[in-house]
């Protein structure tokens, strides 16, 4: 029997280790380097999925690969690939980490710093929360409080911060914003059912299955309003509540209002170390410094450099259902080349 | 509006097939990244005059791209080119500068008889 192929998968985010579980089921060896000293990335921090409410936690119960062809490295980030003799070498900060006959990029995404955009006021603006905070205070099992401690009567929830927003670099589509927009709206609205809760839209993009069965549930049993306008400023009353300036576009008149909490729906950015990986090989990034795929219909894991694959939101903003499935096709496809190198 | 507008239904619709395109297209050849406009209203909420009276910066570019031109050779004297709305335009549009272009477009043609 020849000696098993091994595989390095970079990010430990569920991508990484759903891709990780169905290779080692293939018979291959797996590593995956992942830079905090936990796995499961990004979905340690949220406290329920859209559309349906389910938790973070049963989704990672199911992909904890254990599997003795599967080695886990804790905290260490890789900054560079180098393709030698036909495999790949990774480096961290210092020195040489591992080699490999093929490689997963599974980076996944970083949340955008809410406080460059400095005219909604994050980080000046003690009642100013972003998502990742409201998903933070939700997991923690607590009531959503001003910074007073009392329970807001409404709750603006500002959508598009950081996304399709040429001002910050951003100009693309985040995606999934939107309908997270709607389900913290109606989190807020279970949470505290005397609180008005309004979403401010550019364009709502409900565009994935039983998405737009959360909208009308929002609209028919929660009541929450939508209103089409982007939010141009907000500014801090002496009480420390927040008012709002933004055009109801609708309507066509400008239009102003008070709110004791603002929520900003902040939008995704592609990891940071990804440009740093791309140096000594062919790896490419994409207008919006996602992965480039090499061809975006038919082989969406592949990257422009042979025998490098890509596996969920490194190549694009996704929800968690659409990740598993980037990361499954990315395992076929990293089992293809493996296969046809042999022959 | 007038109260009889209903004896001529064709004042109140958007008319593609007379689209008069004199004024957008002098705009768009200079100033291309109005093309790119979503109407998301950040420039109207913004807006100092807006603020004031009932000028809606938004508004004027949509009536421009639709055609409907005879209002805005009044509405636009109420631009106070504070550069506001360019500020926070998402698509960074050079909205300040669309808004000289229309004004400049809409002199000229006064000048030439044409408007």
């Amino acid at each position: 029997m020849t000696k098993k192929k091994h595989i390095a998968i970079i990010g430990g985010g569920i991508a990484g280790l759903e891709a990780g579980s169905v290779l080692t089921r293939q018979g291959y060896k797996v590593t995956i380097i992942e830079k905090e000293n936990k796995t499961g990335g990004l979905l340690n921090h949220w406290s329920s999925l859209f559309p349906d409410f389910s938790l973070p936690g049963e989704v990672l119960a199911r992909i904890q690969p254990e599997n003795p062809d599967l080695t886990l490295i804790h905290n260490t980030c890789i900054e560079s690939i180098k393709k030698e003799n036909g495999r790949f070498e990774l480096f961290d900060k210092r020195h040489l980490k591992l080699y490999a006959d093929a490689l997963l990029l599974a980076t996944g995404l970083s949340v955008f710093d809410a406080s460059l955009k400095e005219e909604y006021g994050y980080g000046l603006f003690i009642n100013v929360i972003t998502s990742s905070d409201f998903e933070r205070i939700h997991k923690a099992g607590q009531k959503l409080l001003t910074a007073q401690g009392d329970p807001p009567k409404r709750v603006a929830i500002i959508h598009c911060v950081g996304s399709r927003d040429a001002k910050v670099g951003n100009g693309y589509c985040s995606k999934v914003c939107c309908i997270t927009g709607v389900k913290q709206a109606i989190a807020i609205s279970r949470m505290l059912p005397e609180c008005e809760v309004f979403n401010f839209y550019m364009d709502l993009r409900l565009y994935g299955s039983k998405y737009d069965a959360l909208y009308l549930e929002a609209q028919k049993r929660h009541q929450i309003q939508f209103i089409r306008g982007r939010l141009s400023e907000v500014s801090e009353n002496q009480d420390q509540s927040l008012q709002l300036k933004a055009e109801d576009t609708l309507q066509g008149r400008p239009l102003r209002m008070q709110a004791d909490m603002i929520l900003l729906l902040t939008g995704l950015e592609a990891a940071r170390q990804n440009e740093n990986l791309c140096k000594n090989n062919h790896l490419e990034l994409d207008e919006n410094r996602f992965f480039k795929s090499e061809n975006m219909q038919y082989h969406r894991n592949c990257s422009r450099q042979e025998g490098i694959f890509m596996a969920g939101s490194c190549i694009c903003p996704m929800s968690v259902n659409e990740t598993l499935d980037s990361a499954r096709s990315a395992a076929i496809e990293v089992d293809n080349y493996l296969t046809q190198k042999e022959r | 509006m007038n109260t009889l507008d209903f004896l001529k239904p064709r004042s109140r619709q958007i008319d593609f097939e007379n689209f008069d395109d004199r004024i957008l297209s002098y705009v768009l050849e200079k100033e291309q990244s109005f093309l790119t406009c979503i109407s998301c209203g950040g420039c109207t909420a913004t807006c100092s005059a807006g603020n004031l009276t009932h000028f809606n910066i938004r508004r004027i570019g949509l009536s421009l791209r639709r055609g409907n031109v005879n209002e805005l050779s009044n509405e636009i004297e109420k631009c106070m080119f504070c550069g506001k709305c360019t500020l926070v335009c998402p698509r960074d549009i050079n909205i300040r500068n669309v808004m000289l272009l229309l004004k400049k477009r809409v002199a000229q043609l006064k000048t030439e008889k044409l408007f």
